[in-house]
């Protein structure tokens, strides 16, 4: 399994012991009695929910991946079951969210707009990243296994840690900067249609981390800037309104070491896209246009 | 302890605007948000911001406009600010890149919207909302603006003096979600509620899931008002499982809405005989509901909005993103099925009250965007309003807030200027469950926890509530049993759906005070079943329950105390807009437990001119 768990087996177990010593007692006892019936009460929702299973038969059947750092019992890595009622247009977010408020309410997991547009709740769900709210149930095969996306640091069941991901896209200088604004704080700049649609695709990106998630060069080499924040770059390199100048300074950033040039075009992120940018395809027109860019200093 | 000049609670248009202003004053300002900033709601707004920028139209159009579209009950200060900053600030968006689309000699493109007399409604495809909130927060990493994210704000830092008019707010307490420390946030100047809608106060829904009005929670605990609660706007036409918006467009083009017998529902029962599905929102969604309670809805509970017979080319030409919509979030396919459509919360028009500079009545307390109340939205809101209203005063009260002198505001706050007292018969006592209510669990309603001496500095302003923001969680973290907050969070947004939609009747209004008491009683025995301070949703999504709590009440009170039909407010026993007697804004205090309903005058009197009530007909 690609899911990385923060920590290795030893310094897990070392640091539990200190926290140990420094929780009350007291404290302590009320957490494993409540652990315990937690225990219990999950045993019996597990039995209602496989009895059900198996009368109902227009139940999903969902395993869902479990961790949790300082809970006993889940510092191991676990998966668990849940059958939850179907419905027409149910959505794996759907079914995430009915097994929290049904069965058990630490399962947890990011989420908030509903529709594919805060990028919270990208994960990896049979074996590929995708955005669990435009994810139709109807469209995948049972049992449908829900994972947190590979590649970054698991923080609690289905929650990674994207810090890495937003310092990469914050790498780029990712705001727009130009030498020559109008004058008057009421005149606009003028963008022709056409340069506006060629940008257009790429500002559709919602930041969800499914492209880097997906990227083989991006586990490899932590430092590469990654399809997401590259496009970003592109956003702006692309956008006339900019200038000249600043292109070419874009250009040069994008052009290092772990820039442009560590992507072996495979095309999993352009796949796993949840908002169809062409991502392979801007990153090979930025070496293109980096090529062309030094041909002219040469 | 952290520290700051300014804190800005909540991270979406108006929260991204007013740190920025706050910073330009020469501030150091912090962004302390619960999501990260991009996965805030702003990001699903799609029409547009209406702004005066072309020839042929002009401020005081827009702020006519605005002004009937509220039904006459915005204030009229609060309207100018908005129509006459708009231009300035909408090009500002377009100074920092913001992707507009365009026209064919280059400059940003407008289009028409309801209600407006002029094309002036500024976007950026269907995703003007994605636009913007996204070219904010490039401005916000450019500048070095301090984010907290994921770091969730339970309460003000306010003094406790007897009267919320001479309080005054010294920063913030707040949890970080992935350690679970608890932490106070001092603020040297002020702090910047910017949380948003309280879609989740219902259980059909555009808002998203993060929307719990927690930041109007928080200050009319802390004394100030809540100000025209009544006012939810519903869109009629959302998809049932999600509560994703279908564009009006759809009838625009000529969509027709179905029952489960297959009339056409608008003229067949003869809601709208002339105008039909492009009746206004409100008429359009009760129409749907009456055929949904009358039985003749599909699966007791939705609509058809059938669109095939315009043809796949007409579609995939005009309505593309709709077929996907439909497809990604209801398993529909709209070429080949007609979508299931209800009506479903839009917007909040009420809120916090503030003046027109952002400024609530407890001292160094703002509030800006969607939870606010200035009054720029009266009893309805315009399409293509709320954006501009985000940037605008998201600037202002920032900027207000770092020390800029904006003049003296019109509007006044609290019970400062005129006002009357305000009565409403309920079954039940509204309020705390005990009051004055010193449990854990309720947040308190008691102010002075230490039994009166008032803190004399700020810090100890903020560590007083540090202390009582600790002692409610641990009382949520250890009790062992009671109540989960997702069941009494489900009765409540199922009872608040039932009686207090775009149908209001006084039995209904009654029956909901009477299961929010019911509700408001479980709520004393709830208890968090996750035991883990790691990313404890359960806990984040019981602390939101509470504030449901209140903003549902809220509502309810307003929508049975004012007997009158007017903009979004539709009661069944009283049909007519009723300007003798409700030329005025509802407000709600929460008296320590015991909410007092009271009223102020709406201000008609603009710069130039008084706006003088009109019927309100398209
Ligand atoms: C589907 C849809 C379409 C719309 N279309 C349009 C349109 O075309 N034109 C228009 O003008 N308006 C439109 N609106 C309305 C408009 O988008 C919203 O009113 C507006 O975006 C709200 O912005 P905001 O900054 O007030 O709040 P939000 O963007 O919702 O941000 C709230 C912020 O507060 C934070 N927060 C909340 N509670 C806490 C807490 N306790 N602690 C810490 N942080 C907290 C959140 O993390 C978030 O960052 C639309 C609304 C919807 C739902
Ligand atoms: S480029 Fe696509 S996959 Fe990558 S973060 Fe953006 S929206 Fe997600
Ligand atoms: S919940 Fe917002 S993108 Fe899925």
């Amino acid at each position: 399994m690609s899911t990385q768990v923060p920590e290795t087996q030893e310094t897990e177990e070392s640091e539990a012991e200190t926290e140990t010593e420094s929780v009350p007692v007291a404290q302590q006892r009320r957490q494993q009695r409540k652990a315990d019936r937690r225990e219990r009460v999950e045993e019996r929702e597990r039995e209602r929910t496989e009895e059900e299973a198996a009368s109902d038969e227009n139940r999903y059947h969902l395993k869902v991946f479990r961790y949790d750092p300082e809970v006993e019992g889940k510092q191991e890595p676990r998966f668990d079951e849940f059958h939850v009622p179907y419905h027409k247009g149910m959505t794996v977010l759907d079914a995430l969210m009915y097994a929290r408020d049904h069965f058990d309410s630490s399962l947890t997991f990011r989420h908030s707009c509903r529709q594919a547009i805060c990028g919270s709740d990208a994960m990896f769900v049979n074996g590929r990243q995708r955005l669990c709210c435009k994810t139709q149930l109807s469209d995948l095969e049972e049992p449908v296994r829900v994972e947190p996306l590979p590649h970054q640091e698991v923080v609690k069941d289905l929650v990674v840690d994207m810090e890495h991901f937003y310092d990469q896209m914050e790498a780029v200088e990712p705001f727009f900067q130009t030498n020559d604004l109008p004058d008057g704080e009421l005149d606009e700049q003028r963008q022709t249609r056409e340069n506006r649609e060629k940008v257009k695709m790429s500002t559709r990106c919602i930041w969800c981390g499914a492209c880097m998630s997906s990227c083989n060069i991006a586990a490899g080499d932590n430092e590469y800037l990654g399809p997401a924040a590259i496009n970003k770059a592109y956003r702006f390199a692309m956008d006339e309104r900019e200038g000249s100048d600043m292109k070419e300074h874009r250009l040069r950033i994008l052009e290092q070491e772990h820039g442009v040039w560590r992507c072996q075009t495979q095309f999993s992120c352009t796949e796993v896209c949840p908002k169809d940018i062409p991502l392979t395809a801007h990153i090979q027109e930025l070496k293109r246009e980096a090529v062309k860019n030094n041909l002219k200093f040469w | 302890m952290y520290e700051h000049d300014v804190i800005v609670v909540g991270a979406g248009g108006a929260g991204l605007r007013a740190a920025i202003a706050a910073q330009e004053e020469g501030a150091d300002v912090a962004i302390v948000s619960k999501l990260h900033p991009v996965r805030s709601h702003t990001g699903a707004a799609e029409g547009g911001i209406n702004a005066a920028l072309r020839e042929g139209d002009s401020w005081e159009d827009h702020a006519y406009d605005t002004m009937k579209g509220s039904d006459y009950l915005g204030d009229a200060p609060a309207i100018e600010t908005l129509c006459q900053d708009s231009p300035k600030e909408t090009i500002q968006l377009e100074h920092w890149g913001m992707a507009f689309s365009r026209d064919d000699d280059g400059r940003v493109s407008q289009r028409p919207f309801g209600g407006l007399s002029f094309p002036r409604t500024t976007y950026a495809g269907a995703e003007t909302g994605h636009q913007l909130l996204h070219t904010m927060y490039e401005q916000l990493v450019k500048r070095g603006i301090k984010v907290y994210d994921e770091w969730y704000v339970l309460n003000l830092a306010v003094s406790d003096e007897e009267v919320p008019e001479e309080r005054s707010c010294h920063g913030i307490v707040a949890y970080d979600i992935q350690s679970g420390e608890v932490s106070g946030f001092r603020a040297r100047n002020g702090v910047i509620l910017a949380t948003g809608g309280p879609g989740q106060v219902f259980d059909h829904t555009t808002n998203a899931v993060a929307n719990t009005g927690d930041g109007v929670a928080m200050a009319y605990r802390a004394g100030v008002p809540m100000e025209d609660m009544e006012f939810i706007q519903f869109h009629p036409t959302t998809l049932p499982s999600t509560g994703v918006l279908i564009t009006e467009g759809v009838r625009g083009e000529g969509g027709i809405l179905y029952n489960e017998n297959g009339e056409r529902l608008m003229f067949e029962y003869g809601y709208a005989n002339n105008a039909g599905e492009l009746a206004s929102r409100d008429v359009v969604s009760r129409a749907e509901l009456t055929e949904i309670n009358a039985g003749r809805g599909i699966e007791d509970e939705y609509v058809h909005l059938d669109m095939r017979h315009l043809g796949e080319e007409r579609i995939i030409d005009r309505l593309e993103n709709i077929v996907h919509l439909s497809e990604d979030f209801e398993g529909v396919d709209p070429l080949e099925e007609p979508m299931p459509v209800k009506p479903g919360q839009h917007y909040a028009m009420g809120g916090v009250e503030t003046d027109e500079n952002g400024e609530t009545c407890i001292t160094g307390l703002y509030a800006a965007g969607e939870c606010a109340c200035a009054s720029v939205h009266g009893s309805n809101r315009l399409g293509g309003n709320a954006l501009p209203e985000l940037i605008v005063f998201g600037r202002r009260a920032g900027a207000h807030a770092a020390g800029k002198d904006l003049g003296t505001a019109e509007i006044t706050t609290g019970k400062r200027g005129e006002w009357e007292a305000g009565e409403v018969d309920t079954p039940v006592a509204p309020g705390a469950v005990r009051s004055p209510d010193d449990s854990a669990v309720a947040d308190g309603g008691e102010r002075a926890a230490d039994g009166g001496t008032m803190a004399a500095t700020g810090d100890e302003v903020v560590t007083r509530a540090v202390d009582a923001e600790n002692r409610r969680i641990d009382h949520l973290m250890t009790k062992e049993d009671g109540v989960q907050h997702a069941e009494i969070r489900s009765e409540v947004q199922k009872s608040m759906t039932r009686h207090v939609n775009v149908f209001r009747e006084k039995e209904g209004l009654k029956q909901a005070l009477v299961d929010l008491r019911e509700a408001r009683e479980r709520y004393t025995d709830v208890y968090v079943n996750d035991p883990s301070r790691t990313y404890n949703t359960d806990l984040i999504q019981t602390i939101e329950t509470r504030n449901i709590l209140d903003l549902a009440e809220a509502i309810t009170l307003g929508a049975l105390a004012r007997d009158e039909f007017r903009g979004a407010h539709w009661r069944k026993e009283h049909q007519e807009r009723d300007d003798e007697n409700w030329l005025k804004h509802t407000m709600l205090s929460w008296n320590e437990g015991s909410p007092e309903l009271w009223y102020k005058p709406v201000i008609l009197e603009g710069e130039n001119k008084t706006y003088e009530p009109k019927i309100r007909s398209y």
